[in-house]
């Protein structure tokens, strides 16, 4: 640890950005519009849970239940379509409001993208930013990543795992749904394997749990594989190489097609990793990104 | 040859990426089966859940509710009497299904079953209207050795708060063997009509309940398929099944009824000088 620190110390002098991304962005464009998006997201994040909370907390009952499955106002069922997945794999079928539940759940991420749900909802988002955030300060280098494909094979296996169990397996141990749940129900002991979590993506995986294992994100990928709402390169010629968006983006390999134009020639993101956070948007000082749909190929 | 020699020329550029494709697929592939069969072998290991973690009114068979549960706690919003609770990672109930502790906070047995309307999932059953057809579990006195009641005392708690009362929970009278003068009027539980419901365990007044609510699984023996018996089949058929019986006379007893072999059938007790006959009138 002290010898990585002590290798780390010319490199900070050498390439701030890497540690401090963002930086010139918040130099040419204000702090506030070098962070529009994060704090939207976080915004989004913090009032989808306080939905949530005000019911057990404050007697509002605006939502009831958990993100697993809920009821907003009396009125709106909300499924988690890859959970109900789950529960069919082993067996049953759910009643009408799940499956109306999952489909108006289904239809928003077909739309807007699947891995919305990763970036501007799921609450582990905030524990591995922070995680990646830290990893990014502590200049931490090196541990073992797992390969991308990992999360669906997860995915798959899940659902065989049901299949055979004859239960959903994997919400044994889901840390995205015990979050969740903890936040609004009571923990118990499952905020050690939170902790986990975020301990594997410090020490272990940078960006590992959100990006490489977890079958919940691989199933809202493969959702919103064909969606509309997409982040366009749109102004690549301006791009000065200064690699903000790459340090900050937590599937940095879906940039590199459309910025610089490798094996595609339009400016869109259209892998279905990118979750659409918008953090590229923020830290470009040259405004190269913009959010769009998938129609719009224009450059400018 | 012409058609071979790109390849040829670099012979380890198609090939190594392949390679490493293929290395990383395996090594994310068992990554993931070794997980995966984890997670199962802990999902059967722990589907085992304590005997006296009670599921909410209308629960499907353990195995069929942990597949059909999806772990949202719309059932426990809906409970009014906050009976009902998500199991946490360490309760040693699947993390996140619902349950209740009878002797905590037993069911109130609402009539309209809120924690079955509000179920999106069939994991708690709609087909159950009625609550008195609820099976949560069944009301089992455990322990005659503290139970009031069995040390001939009337405390009947269990007896009055039970909701079906005089059908699920009978007092039967029995005679006090130990002062050979009182009666014992004993609690029984008739499955029948037992909902499971833990009123009874819950008001308990030991300090550790005499009567519990367990899982039928562990309340219940099962009979044998082709068990009959005889005294039903006797009276469903209208009459003996084997036909009249050849009744041999024994010495002695000739005049008696069949089968009674008391020695003096005429002997009364003495009447004692006091106790029961003391006289005594409140």
């Amino acid at each position: 640890m002290s010898a990585a620190a002590g290798t780390e110390r010319p490199m900070r002098s050498r390439r701030p950005a890497i540690e401090r991304p963002g930086h010139e962005a918040v130099a040419t464009k204000g702090w506030l519009r070098a962070h529009k998006w994060l704090l939207m997201r976080r915004l989004s994040q913090a009032l989808i849970l306080a939905a949530f909370l005000a019911g057990p907390w404050l007697g509002l009952w605006i939502v009831k239940g958990n993100l697993s499955s809920s009821l907003t106002l009396d009125f709106l069922p909300l499924t988690d379509p890859y959970l109900l997945l789950q529960s069919i794999a082993a067996g049953q079928w759910p009643y009408r409001e799940a499956l109306l539940g999952a489909g108006i759940v289904l239809a928003f991420y077909l739309l807007a993208g699947g891995r919305v749900y990763c970036s501007w909802v799921c609450p582990m988002n905030i524990v591995t930013d922070a995680a990646a955030w830290l990893r990014r300060r502590l200049g931490l280098k090196g541990g073992k990543v797992p390969s991308a494909h990992t999360r669906y094979w997860l995915l798959g296996l899940t659902l065989i795992a049901a299949a055979a169990t004859g239960s959903l397996a994997w919400e044994w141990v889901n840390p995205v749904s015990m979050l969740h749940r903890g936040l609004i129900f009571g923990f118990g002991l499952s905020w050690g394997i939170v902790l986990a979590v975020f301990l594997y993506d410090l020490l272990i995986a940078s960006r590992g749990w959100c990006g490489h294992v977890c079958p919940m994100g691989a199933f809202y990928g493969l959702l919103g594989s064909r969606s509309l709402l997409r982040v366009s390169a749109g102004r690549r010629t301006e791009c000065n190489d200064c690699m903000d968006c790459f340090a900050v983006c937590p599937e940095p390999q879906v940039i590199r097609p459309a910025l610089k134009a490798a094996g595609q020639s339009h400016p869109l993101i259209l892998d279905k990793d990118c979750t659409n956070c918008g953090r590229c948007i923020d830290v470009c000082s040259k405004n190269v990104f913009r959010l769009t749909t998938r129609i719009d190929r224009s450059e400018s | 040859m012409n058609t071979r020699r790109p390849a040829s020329a670099e012979p380890d550029r198609p090939i190594q990426p392949r390679r490493r494709f293929l290395k990383e697929m395996a090594g994310a592939a068992g990554g993931a089966c070794l997980l995966s069969m984890g997670v199962g072998m802990i999902a059967s290991e722990a589907s085992a859940r304590p005997a006296t973690a009670l599921r909410p009114p209308g629960a499907l068979a353990e195995p069929d509710f942990l597949a059909a549960c999806v772990r949202c706690g719309l059932c426990v919003r809906d409970c009014p009497f906050d009976t009902l609770k998500l199991a946490e990672l360490g309760d040693n109930v699947a993390t996140g299904t619902p349950y209740f502790d009878a002797r905590a906070v037993p069911c109130e047995m609402c009539e309209d079953i809120p924690c079955v309307a509000a179920c999106p999932t069939a994991a708690l059953d709609r087909d159950l209207t009625d609550i008195g057809q609820a099976r949560m579990g069944l009301a089992v006195l455990i322990d005659q050795e503290t139970c009031l009641n069995f040390l001939g005392l009337r405390c009947d708690v269990c007896y009055r708060v039970c909701p079906v009362i005089d059908k699920a929970i009978t007092l039967e009278l029995v005679h006090n063997p130990r002062s050979d003068r009182h009666a014992m009027l004993l609690p029984t539980v008739h499955s029948d009509a037992c909902t499971g419901c833990g009123k009874c365990e819950h008001a308990c007044v030991l300090p550790e309940a005499a009567i519990k609510v367990l899982p039928h699984r562990l309340a219940q023996g099962k009979s044998a398929a082709h068990y009959r018996k005889g005294w039903e089949e006797k009276e469903r058929a209208g009459g003996s099944l084997i036909g009249e019986q050849t009744q041999l006379p024994m010495r002695g007893l000739e005049d008696r009824n069949y089968g009674d072999t008391r020695v003096a059938p005429d002997y009364r007790p003495a009447t004692p000088d006091g106790g029961l006959d003391s006289g005594w009138k409140p």
